[in-house]
Parts: C-alpha cells; structure tokens; sequence
C-alpha cells in the first residue's frame, strides 16, 4: 500500500497538517496497514479543527471503506462500514421510509466521524445523540478486531463514543434507522424578533426537528432575531430540483467583510414573509443546507475560519446572551450562526451534549476573532458549559479540563485501549486530554 | 425491461462506483472479480441501494476456463444482458524491465482475458438483440510512452477489439462503448507523482451512465482528456520520441 505525503486540514482550513496517509480501498487492505502499528484514521475532514489532523505521524484515510453491509426492515438496524456517508445513507433510505435517527448538519460526515464525536442534529432534544442510536461497533485494536457494544463492553463503548478515535479505528457500526414518512420536509419558517422570544419558541417548539438561525450581526433591541425552522418529513410532494453548486477558489477577504454580512443577513432574516410561511424541501436540502454549495469552506478565504461552539446548561442562558452580545459587538460574525435546544442524551465520557442551549458561530481567521473565540470560550467556562472538540481549534488545555466531568475514566480506558499512544492526534495533543492534568 | 450487468473486475473503485449507479435504477448485478470477501461487501452494498440481484462472482482475467460459468449465470437472467470491464493491470515498467514475462500478465488482465470473455458474451446479447458493453480502457492506449507502453499496448490492442466487437454487435441491436479515462483517483494512482486533474470514481461512473443511456461509442472521461490526447497524438514521431511525458 502506498502512503502519500499531503498536506490536509480540517473543515476550518486554518490548521493545516502535512504527514502521509493510506487509503485502503478494501478490509484486508486495512488490516495490514495496521498489523504493524495502530494509525488513526480520519473521515471526509469535516471536523472544523485539528480532530482529524496527526502531524506527528501517518494517519488512514477511510472513506472508500463505505459499504452498506445489511438492512432488517423489521428493526430498522443497519450496519455499515465506517467510512459510508450519513448524507449517502439518507439518500438510500429515506425513499424506503427509513432514516439515520441522528443526523449532524452535513451529509458528508462518515458513520466513523459521527461515532467518533457523538454528534447531534436539530432532533437532539428528542432523540439525543448519534451514538445512542449504534447498537454495536466494530473496533480494530492493536491485538485485533473487537466487538464494542454498551451493554457487553459498556467502558470501552463509552471511550469510543465522542472519543476522538483514541480507542481503535471504527471499522464498522450497527446503527439503528428510525421511521420517517419519506423524502422530503415540510418546514414551517417564522421571523423571531429577539432573544427572548427565540429562547421561548426553541423551549415551547414540539416539532420533531427544530433549528434557530441567528442574525449576529443584530444589536440591541434587535440582539438575537433570526428564524426559527421547524420540520417534519413528509411524503407525496415533489419539491424542485437541488443543483449543485462548488466554490472554484478562495474567496478575497473583502467578501465576507462586514457590511457584506450585515447586508446579507437582514435579506436573509426578510425572506422569510413576517407572518412566517410553510415549505416544501428536499430532505437533504433541510438536514444538509450547504452541502449543495460544495467546498463552501473557501468563501472564508486562504486563511480559513473558525468555529466555536458552545453549549450552556438551561440556568446560564443570560450568559449566552451575553455571548451573542459579544458576538455582535465585534462585529466579526459570518452569517453563520446557529441556535439550538439541547436535551440530556449522550453516551460517552467526552460527548459533547447537555442540557441546555448550544450557539454555533463562524468568524474568518484573523487575530481579532481569535482574541474573541478564545474570550468565548473562557465565558463558556465561567457558565458551565462545554466547548465542542469537533469544532474547536482555538482552545487551550487549562481551559476545557473542567468542561468534561468524566475526563478521568476516558482517559483510563484509552490508557488501556492505546498504551502506545500510536493513536493521538493533534487535537489530542493541544489539549493534552491523554496526559496528567 | 429487466436489465443485468456483469461488472468484471468489481472491486476496482471505479467499477464500484459504477455499480452503485446502476443499481440504484434498479438493474441486476453481477459482480466479478477475485476478492470474495470484498465482493460480498459490494454485493451487500448494492442490494441495499436498489439493484434488483447483487451476487458475487469469482472471475479471474488469467483463467479462461472459469468464464463459461459466468455466461451461463447470465443466460439465465431474463432481458437484457449487459457488461462493464473494469479489468487491467499496471505493474511498474522497471518490473517489466527486470522481468519482460510480467507481460503475459499484463495482456491477459488487459486485454486477452476480457476479450475472450465478451467473445463468449456475444452471441447471447446478439441473441437477444439488445444489451451494451462498456469497455474501460486508458488513455495510455492512444501512444505509447516510455513510462508504461507496456499496459499501454495491451489497452491499445483491447481499444481495437471493442472498435470491432462494435462492428458487430450494432448490426444486432447491441452497442459498446469504449471508455478511456484519464487520471482517476484510486488505488491505482494514489501518492503517484505528477498527477494532475484528477477525476473521482464517481464522475467517471457518471459519464459511463450517460455514455451508455446515449450509446456513445468512445468517450474520454473527463472529457477535456480529448483534447488532452488530440495533441498528444499529433506530435510527430520524430520530436515525440524524445520527449517524456
């Protein structure tokens, strides 16, 4: 097996890696890659920071490990190798009836890439995180493939779960696929006027699938208007045509500038008719808004971009607000930003999820908004809250130690797990989460 | 109509790509090649994104006599029968050079083997007067070149053959398409120097699909390596054998 030298970076581009990377395109392959030393392996990149990055060594690109192995329509349950597509999933499925039961906000995202985070979706109050919906998985371990499920191995499985790959490569998951009524949303759009009303209309929403944009550019009374989304998936409609569409180059700053923002914000906040209005989209289109813009990463520029994301318990809600006040303040924010209620459900030591509310935004690459995301996050500290290793690339060590209450047992597990520590990468290594505190 | 297609060389990225497309339309197929516990993951895999029959098969380019049981296979799917050769084999020139036997190898996986077994298939597509042959070939068939004229002439000799396999067929109500990709990204070309416009499996399996839906004869995919190629054949000889591209 050739490995190639490249230079590879997360979803944010502002971290770049160079190191070399294999790409098996069968098991056996696979498996005698790392009959010499454990590597970690890496997905579709779509993690925003270092998670996926190993610049002290070699990691395993997965994705073309991406077979759908078996269905039982009677449970639901599917299993998979960790390289398919959650987006590629969906598609398959949804026209049968049956869809992921957690989807992260890009379909790009490998079943190994979900685990590895326990990411959520915009369901996450009803129906928690990606990794309470895998029945088992299937870990390649220094001595070998293992079976890891919570009931049998029930520390191994909540090391793996939101563990960063620290534990073994995933090399496949039984996954558990949940009705839906077929392809397409049907999604009611409402203007929120502010912060408040959002907190209440995100509190009160009893729709199965319920996401908040956010205009960061607003400011005071205006502070936190935006649109709320609520969805359910519908059948029978035909809604038009998704064309794709790529960013061929890195954008210049200026595209993003301030102003440019500002404007685009207040269109996009009124179009949406004042007294809200009822769509008809397709699936994808609802659960995976920007993957139809391919490498929409590059309207950031060569410099890349940042994304923090937060999430605070449901008691510090007014230091989120003064968050997004910050945010707004700075005037840094992209348009994008994203507000969202979340429920308990999480199955590892370091998943991300709690209780509570969680604020997603985008700034360009520069030292103001560096200054500002590392502010951000020393607020989501001071509230109790949690960053999310998916996204961040900013964080210091000190920093998000308290954020994980479980870090200690992880760290045992993956101590047993990895003792060679062939598997650490980047992010593992900025936050020091495998040594001594 | 029910429609089948043997993949040969199945577990080629390409060929999965390929795969995927068609039996998401709902075809059969049947899926070839040597890595059985590869192909059963394929087979798995295009059972659950629509094909109508996904089974895997044991083909081995160097071994003829295994051909008739994948013939009768197909003889006994009703509708129309269709193949993709995805087969072929690259070892480095220098191996060649060391080893010039390497190249029985190289023909038989390129070119002789797939040609016996579409010679076998002939008869029933003409048969049934209806079924298409897609023939993935190479660039590297158009000229040969110092870095690997060996695989080049055993695409070239397989070109000829579906020019004239084609001949035939479409006085029978069947077609063959000739495929000559550039560079694609797969295992083949993974961590090679010098590679440039590199196409996904997925497109190319793309331009196959419309390729076969429009019976094109032959197309280069991506299609600017037309042009690409156009000019290559064009430099005369004498500047052309010093050259290395």
């Amino acid at each position: 097996m050739r490995w190639k030298n490249a230079d590879y970076s997360g979803w944010g581009r502002a971290i770049v890696a160079h190191g070399e990377i294999a790409r098996p395109e069968r098991m056996s392959a696979l498996d005698s890659l790392l009959s010499d030393a454990m590597v970690p392996a890496i997905g579709m990149l779509r993690s925003y920071g270092d998670a996926a990055l190993n610049s002290a060594g070699r990691v395993i690109d997965m994705t073309r490990l991406d077979r759908m192995l078996s269905f039982d329509p009677a449970t639901g349950i599917l299993e998979t190798e960790a390289g398919t597509r959650i987006g590629d999933i969906a598609a398959a499925f949804a026209p049968r009836g049956w869809l992921p039961a957690v989807m992260p906000g890009t379909g790009f995202a490998t079943v190994g890439g979900c685990i590895a985070q326990d990411v959520h979706g915009k369901n996450h109050h009803h129906a928690g995180s990606f990794c309470q919906h895998v029945l088992s998985l299937t870990l390649r371990q220094a001595g070998g493939a293992v079976e890891v499920s919570p009931d049998k191995t029930p520390e191994l499985f909540r090391a793996t779960a939101g563990g960063l790959g620290q534990t073994g490569v995933i090399v496949a998951a039984r996954l558990r696929l949940v009705p839906c009524k077929g392809d397409v949303m049907v999604v009611t759009e409402r203007r929120i006027e502010g912060w408040d009303e959002f907190l209440g209309r995100l509190d009160a929403s009893q729709a199965t699938y319920t996401v908040g944009w956010l205009d960061a550019t607003a400011r005071g009374a205006a502070l936190g208007r935006g649109i709320l989304e609520e969805g359910e998936t519908g059948s029978g409609l035909m809604p038009r045509k998704v064309t794709h569409r790529k960013i061929p180059l890195d954008a210049p700053d200026f595209a993003l500038s301030k102003p440019i923002v500002r404007l685009f914000n207040n269109a996009y906040y009124r179009r949406v008719p004042e007294s809200g209005r009822t769509v008809v989209r397709p699936i994808g289109d609802f659960f995976f808004p920007l993957d139809k813009i391919h490498d929409w990463n590059r309207l950031y520029g060569k410099r890349g971009f940042h994304q923090f994301q937060c999430v605070v318990p449901i008691g510090a809600a007014p230091a989120l607000r003064d968050m997004l006040e910050a945010v707004a303040r700075s005037a840094l924010a992209s348009p994008l930003a994203v507000l969202k209620r979340m429920g308990p459900g999480r199955s590892g030591y370091l998943s991300f999820p709690m209780e509570g509310y969680t604020l997603a935004v985008d700034f360009r690459n520069t030292a103001e908004a560096r200054e500002l995301v590392q502010r951000l996050e020393e607020m989501t500290a001071a509230a109790g809250g949690r960053l999310y290793f998916a996204k961040d690339s900013l964080a210091r060590s000190s920093g998000v130690q308290g954020m994980y209450d479980e870090h200690g047992p992880w760290r045992e597990a993956v101590e047993k797990a990895d003792p060679a520590g062939h598997l650490a990468t980047d992010l593992v290594r900025r936050l020091k989460l495998r040594s001594g505190s | 109509m029910n429609s089948t297609w043997i993949i040969l060389g199945a577990t080629s990225a390409m060929a999965r790509a390929f795969a995927r497309r068609v039996s998401a339309q709902g075809a059969g197929v049947l899926l070839a090649g040597r890595d059985m516990d590869d192909l059963a993951a394929i087979a798995a895999d295009c059972a659950l994104r629509g094909a109508r029959l996904a089974e895997a098969l044991t083909f081995d380019a160097r071994k003829p006599e295994g051909f008739a049981v994948l013939i009768d296979r197909m003889a006994r799917e009703e509708g129309q029968l269709n193949a993709a050769v995805f087969v072929g084999s690259m070892p480095e020139q220098s191996a060649i050079d060391t080893d010039p036997s390497l190249i029985d190898g190289v023909v038989d996986d390129s070119y002789s083997g797939p040609a016996r077994f579409l010679q076998m298939l002939a008869p029933l597509i003409e048969a049934r007067e209806s079924g298409t042959i897609v023939g993935v070939g190479s660039v590297a068939g158009d000229r040969g070149r110092i870095g690997n004229y060996v695989y080049g002439s055993a695409k070239a000799g397989f070109h000829t053959y579906l020019s004239g396999l084609r001949n035939r067929l479409t006085r029978a109500g069947g077609h063959v398409v000739t495929v000559k990709p550039g560079f694609v990204d797969t295992a083949m070309t993974w961590g090679l120097p010098g590679m440039f416009l590199v196409a996904s499996p997925d497109a190319v399996a793309a331009d196959i699909q419309k390729a076969v839906a429009k019976r094109r004869n032959t197309i280069y995919t991506p299609f600017f390596w037309r042009y690409i190629m156009l000019i290559i054949m064009h430099i005369p000889e004498f500047i052309f054998k010093k050259m290395k591209v």
